[in-house]
């Protein structure tokens, strides 16, 4: 088993650095850079701009060698812990990310917390009266859930504040806190604003779960082994959380690892709608303006997550489901 | 012996209702099971023997239901006074009959390959069985399941007991399945087609096992299959069960050398002999079961019955009624229509 881990860590490493490659290759891919971003810019506000100020600049970003030379350029830097210095920003990318990623995790984690916690239990109960009326209501819910955009639900949930209780629901701060240092208070403020972001980023997720929880789960409930446990006499409820509910939640389990990665491309829009000082905006902004190290950097850093989050849900698999565990030994 | 049967089952429906109608597939089934007895039930494939089983335990699914019948269970406490209660009466979800599932009742069942969950350990499966039904501790239990599995013949069962199902053979797997039956001492154990995925070594093996268990436990055994030589080895009486009706039942001696219905007349011609002309071919059933949506009118076996008599048997329903001293068979052969045409 232990051998079946280090292996998978090194493939994950593997994959890490193919990724790099490829963020650095999809950086590349729009004809121009960001100096030819950048002039375009000057010159729509009326400044003149020479060819030898474009050479020049291009000289100083390191733009004028062979993009692999720029590829191990970058790489270099980055293993010193240099991610470079956003283009158009004139700060290093750390400073700019930083936050951003922490408090996108922090939506991240509070959206897939709100779907299971939603989606888990409607899901079982659907299965287990299916066709009851609730069933019924559950699965229209779960469709218009489904259907509705998130950046609608976001505007309505925001026009509704603000109208009936007066409060600007937007962003993940009060006003007061939004310099502040952090401070348990601050912690407290974000926790209060995440439920919000949490619901409209999680509803159609959740519609979804419920979908695939409910038809895992009456999959499951056909098994013998539920015959087998119901004729030893165990109470309804406690034989469906123990035997099919387990067995269901496979598929949970193993698209873990694609949640982060959804949630932040699903949440560009619903972000700039409600202000949540998230990635998703940042990297919307560094791909138009063409600032390759911060760009390159967040879809770097978004793909050693997704990889991460397939490593923990390979792990957790095996200790969900020990028929892997013994397949993964031989 | 004489005495009160442990379990009674008197005209028992159970029905299934979907949206493309009623399936009838138990239409009043009656039998009893005499304490320490095996008793076989024996039929085709959706004749009802399974849910009858399933019925007893009440542990039918939806959309199947208990629409008539009785089936008692006859106790007797310390003082010897017995009492009855009738399963078919209690609400299938509540503490009364959960404490007789696993615990007077057990269920070994046919698919040993897919009756375990394989995601715990047998140890936790077969655990988890005893402290449902005896207030004993985790490490008791424990104990009871190895000694358990040794007695079902698991080799090296201390080891075993941390094994997953998907670990064990076919074979094995049936074993661990009845040790689990077994774990609270039950009075009746229900055993559905137990070797039915089984080859036919291990077959041999595993009801050799139940016989010796039922020799020394002295428990009832209702062992359900299509295999009439299974029910040859196994059972003292025989139910033979026809599209939900008993059509014949009675000691297995008699069932076998003087069977008086054409069905279980038909059935016994159609098991292979050794003493067969070679390359001979073998009697089979004309007609197949009818579709359970299509029942026939009158006596249900009437279209493949070779001495069907028109007029009667498509038009009357027969009863099981007694033949001779302990057989009963529901046929016009030998008796009187005796009430108004079905509808």
């Amino acid at each position: 088993m232990l051998t079946y881990i280090i292996r998978r860590f090194l493939l994950a490493l593997l994959t890490i650095a193919s990724i790099s490659v490829l963020s650095f290759a999809i950086i590349q891919l729009p004809p121009g850079d960001y100096v030819t971003a950048y002039i375009a810019q000057l010159a729509s506000s009326g400044v003149d701009v020479t060819p030898e100020f474009a050479e020049n600049l291009r000289q100083q970003y390191g733009l004028d060698s062979p993009i692999y030379v720029q590829y191990f350029k970058w790489m270099e830097q980055i293993a010193r812990g240099n991610f470079g210095r956003s283009l158009e920003w004139q700060v290093p990318v750390l400073t700019i990310i930083g936050d951003r990623l922490w408090l996108t995790m922090a939506v991240s984690i509070s959206a897939v917390l709100f779907t299971w916690g939603l989606a888990l239990p409607i899901g079982i109960y659907s299965a287990v009266r299916q066709y009851s009326i609730a069933d019924y209501i559950f699965t229209f819910v779960g469709f218009i859930g489904l259907a509705v955009p998130s950046f609608l639900l976001a505007l309505i949930l925001m026009y509704l504040g603000f109208r009936y209780f007066g409060a600007n629901i937007g962003g993940l701060f009060s006003p007061e806190y939004l310099q502040a240092d952090w401070s348990p208070a601050k912690v407290w403020d974000l926790i209060k604003h995440l439920p919000l972001p949490a619901l409209i980023l999680g509803t159609a997720g959740t519609a979804q779960l419920i979908r695939i929880m409910r038809a895992n789960l009456l999959d499951e409930l056909r098994k013998p082994y539920v015959i087998t446990a119901r004729a030893k006499g165990m109470s309804e409820f406690r034989l469906i959380l123990k035997y099919p509910v387990r067995a269901a939640l496979n598929p949970f389990v193993s698209t873990l690892g694609y949640l982060f990665p959804f949630i932040i491309s699903g949440s560009i829009i619903v972000a700039l709608v409600l202000g949540l000082p998230t990635i998703g905006p940042l990297l919307l902004r560094a791909l138009v303006a063409q600032d390759m190290f911060l760009a390159g950097t967040i879809v770097l850093f978004l793909g050693i997550l997704t990889v991460l989050g397939t490593f923990i849900s390979d792990i957790l698999l095996m200790w969900i489901d020990p028929r892997i565990r013994f397949e993964r030994r031989e | 012996m004489n005495s009160a049967p442990i379990l009674t089952v008197d005209n028992l429906k159970t029905y299934f209702f979907t949206d493309e109608g009623t399936v009838k597939a138990v239409d009043g089934a009656s039998f009893a099971v005499q304490a320490g007895k095996t008793v076989g039930i024996v039929g085709e494939s959706g004749c009802g023997k399974s849910v009858t089983a399933l019925s007893i335990l009440r542990i039918i699914q939806r959309p199947g239901r208990i629409i008539d019948g009785e089936i008692l269970l006859r106790r007797v406490d310390g003082a010897g006074k017995s009492s009855e209660v009738d399963l078919a009466r209690l609400d299938p979800e509540g503490g009364e009959i959960r404490a007789i599932r696993g615990g007077e009742i057990a269920l070994v069942f046919q698919e040993p390959m897919t009756s375990f969950s394989p995601h715990y350990t047998i140890g936790n499966q077969i655990i988890e069985t005893i402290q449902l039904h005896q207030d004993i501790s985790k490490a008791e239990a424990r104990n009871r399941s190895i000694e358990l599995l040794r007695m079902v013949g698991i080799p090296r069962p201390e080891r075993r007991i941390d094994e997953y199902p998907f670990e064990l053979s076919g074979g094995l797997r049936q074993r661990v399945m009845i040790a689990m039956a077994l774990s609270c001492n039950p009075r009746i154990l229900i055993a559905d087609e137990p070797t039915t995925a089984l080859d036919v070594t291990t077959q041999a093996q595993i009801l050799d096992l139940l016989r010796e268990i039922q020799e020394r436990t002295r428990m009832s055994v209702i062992i359900i299959t299509h295999d009439m030589g299974v029910i040859a080895e196994m059972a003292d009486d025989v139910i033979v069960m026809y599209l939900g009706r008993v059509v014949e039942s009675g000691p297995v001696d008699e069932i076998f050398h003087q069977p008086k219905h054409p069905y279980t007349q038909a059935l016994l011609r159609s098991i292979p002999s050794i003493f067969a002309e070679p390359r001979s071919k073998l009697p089979t059933i004309a007609g197949s079961i009818p579709h359970p949506h299509n029942r026939p009118s009158g006596c249900p076996f009437h279209p493949r019955c070779n001495e069907r008599m028109a007029g009667l048997c498509d038009v009357y329903a027969p009863r099981l009624l007694p033949i001779g001293e302990r057989q009963m068979a529901s046929c016009f052969l030998y008796h009187e229509p005796e009430e108004a045409p079905q509808a």
